[in-house]
């Protein structure tokens, strides 16, 4: 039973960081810290990846003597990394345009509590 | 040769506008609206041009970025169903932002520049969508046009920012499930292009990852279709966006995350290896079933036609989900020509609800009356195809596409799913003939007054005409010459059909 948490604790690690983000996006009355939750459930997904492409007793991918590239082995798995650089850009992209619809938000109504929120628009 | 580098230049045409757009937007700000209407018609003549090209040679086009072939490079395929969808979408765009010239100058006054820049930017997000053959780059065009669209959905009335955040918080949620999705099967084929993963999937099937992946893809591109319990966002976004952004979104947004549904279910799983695993095709039949008849039931329960219009999108939504849950050829036929209609008749109806806003101020049904078929004779009889398209009337165009997913149903002898679709027919007839009845009948308990007032025709001018024109005579041509379509849809099917 231990050995099976431990051998996945990267994937109990990511489960823990998604169902933190949903707790801050369903249970939140803040919008800024909805807007958090959404930052960690993005980031449980990218660290995901990151987990998946690590080897054990492997290098990172940059070519060195003496260890030749045919030995897959050898070497990490670059594609999750690279993959992961965009999605950490998207996940910017997305709490620039959360952020900017906060602001109008706030311009518009004065408050960024949902309930006090709900109220004011019924 | 330009044929073959077709699927790269429809995105980089528009690319090329959303910059072109700001650029000369700050020297020339009127010329705006004409520079997008450039873009579309471009991108629209290039995947018309396209479309001809693939029936003509029968040729899948697959254009390889920068040279490098798959699984290493990312390659764009340009197959019947990509070329198909695209085709439509791009032509729907250039027909509503036609359309949208007056209603930028009402609704967003002084913000035409980013307004047709963001357009521009949620395009080349759609039609990266529909082309790509990778999953992780179908990621990032999903997540491009999605951030357009909150943009888009923000500009509009007092309530559109928080409808707009509030889609930006579940569809975000749907893009990342749909992002570990990807990851899983990342894990166990060790690819991420569609074709290639395909061809691995057989020898992995059965790890409880590709399970996993499948559920998470479905419930995130599940979130951006708006299937039944996942559209929460749809009507709330779609009702306070400003007319032209819902005209734009309603009828292209969702049809391409059913297409990509399409593609993660029937293309990249296959049906045979899903319906072994798991019955994900009865259970989203199921789910797209109860949205039809919720769609129906809350569209005619409300008073506001952009709303109603949103709520029936879920009902129409559901069409096209349970045409790919039948799994047999007639509901695939049914589903794809479902898109083309659907799109059609959405677009004109939305196109419809902002020409009335841009003259009454309100698109409101209760105050509907029988004035408006002297007002606005034609915008009116363009409404009036729509609506007897969305009922489903021969010969135009809706009919055809629910008599497809009728007889996909039969052949699964579903009948539950066919009761569910003569039901939502008659309560698609409910919610449109109330509008129709009170426009082009008199109101019985009004008295009869012979001369109040002389009624004048007040009708929409030429750029707002025109679009809805052509798209009204489009559903009765889509309609006469639906043999012709299902002939071409036949060559779109996925391997093992």
């Amino acid at each position: 039973m231990l050995d099976f948490f431990m051998g996945h604790y990267a994937y109990w690690f990511t489960m823990i960081l998604l169902s933190v983000g949903l707790y801050g996006m369903l249970l939140k009355k803040n919008l800024v810290k909805k807007t958090i939750g959404l930052s960690i459930f993005q980031a449980g997904v990218i660290l995901f990846f990151v987990s998946v492409a690590m080897k054990e007793g492997a290098t990172v991918p940059v070519k060195a003597d003496g260890l030749p590239v045919s030995e897959v082995a050898n070497y990490m798995n670059a594609l999750p990394h690279t993959l992961m650089l965009t999605a950490i850009v998207v996940g910017v992209a997305t709490l620039g345009v959360a952020y900017a619809l906060l602001i109008k938000i706030y311009n518009r109504y004065g408050t960024l509590n949902e309930e006090e929120l709900l109220d004011k628009i019924q | 040769m330009i044929g073959s580098e077709i699927p790269a230049l429809i995105p980089v045409t528009y690319i090329l506008f959303a910059i072109l757009i700001p650029l000369i937007g700050l020297w020339k700000r009127e010329i705006v609206w004409h520079l997008s209407l450039l873009g579309t018609g471009i991108a629209s003549f290039l995947s018309a041009w396209g479309f001809l090209h693939l029936i003509n040679t029968g040729e899948t086009i697959r254009y390889y970025f920068g040279g490098w072939t798959p699984p290493v490079g990312i390659e764009f395929v340009y197959d019947g169903l990509a070329a198909f969808i695209v085709l439509v979408i791009n032509t729907i765009a250039f027909l509503v932002l036609i359309h949208s010239k007056e209603i930028s100058k009402l609704e967003f006054p002084g913000k035409k520049m980013p307004y047709y820049t963001i357009a521009m930017l949620m395009m080349l997000g759609f039609n990266g969508m529909v082309l790509t053959g990778d999953l992780f780059n179908l990621y990032v065009f999903l997540e491009i046009s999605s951030l357009s669209s909150y943009a888009l959905i923000a500009i509009g009335e007092k309530r559109a920012p928080y409808a707009s955040f509030r889609y930006l918080i579940i569809g975000t949620v749907g893009g990342s499930l749909y992002l570990l999705g990807v990851g899983f099967l990342y894990t166990v084929t060790g690819t991420l292009n569609i074709i290639d993963m395909h061809a691995m999937l057989p020898q992995v099937i059965g790890h409880s990852s590709v399970v996993a992946a499948l559920i998470l893809m479905v419930i995130g591109v599940g979130v951006k279709a708006a299937l039944f319990p996942l559209h929460g966002w749809l009507p709330d976004s779609y009702t306070f966006a400003s007319s032209s952004s819902s005209a734009l979104i309603a009828p292209i947004g969702t049809k391409v995350a059913a297409y990509i549904l399409f593609r993660v279910v029937l293309f990249l799983f296959g049906v045979d290896l899903i319906d072994d695993q798991l019955p994900v095709t009865t259970i989203i039949g199921i789910f797209a079933g109860i949205g039809i008849l919720y769609g129906s039931i809350m569209a005619i329960a409300q008073s506001e036609m952009k709303k109603m219009l949103a709520y029936s999108s879920v009902s129409q939504i559901g069409y096209i989900i349970m045409g790919i849950s039948q799994a047999n050829p007639f509901g695939f036929i049914g589903a794809v020509l479902h898109v083309l209609n659907h799109a059609l008749m959405k677009a004109l109806l939305f196109l419809v609800s902002g020409s009335l806003r841009s003259k009454e101020g309100h698109s409101l049904i209760t105050k509907f009356n029988n004035s408006y078929r002297k007002k606005y004779p034609w915008t009116m009889a363009a409404f009036t195809t729509a609506a007897i398209s969305m009922v489903g009337l021969p010969p135009l165009a809706g009919f055809f596409s629910k008599w497809y997913l009728a007889l996909g149903t039969i052949e699964n002898s579903n009948w539950i799913l066919l009761a569910v679709i003569l039901i939502s027919s008659l309560l698609n007839a409910v919610y449109f003939f109330r509008i129709l009845e009170k426009v082009y009948l008199n109101d019985p308990e009004e008295e009869l007054t012979e001369d109040t007032e002389i009624i004048e025709n007040n009708e929409v001018g030429f750029t707002m005409m025109f679009p809805m024109a052509v798209m009204a005579l489009g559903l009765l041509v889509v309609g006469i010459f639906n043999a012709y379509i299902v002939n071409i849809i036949f060559t779109m099917f996925p391997a093992g059909f």
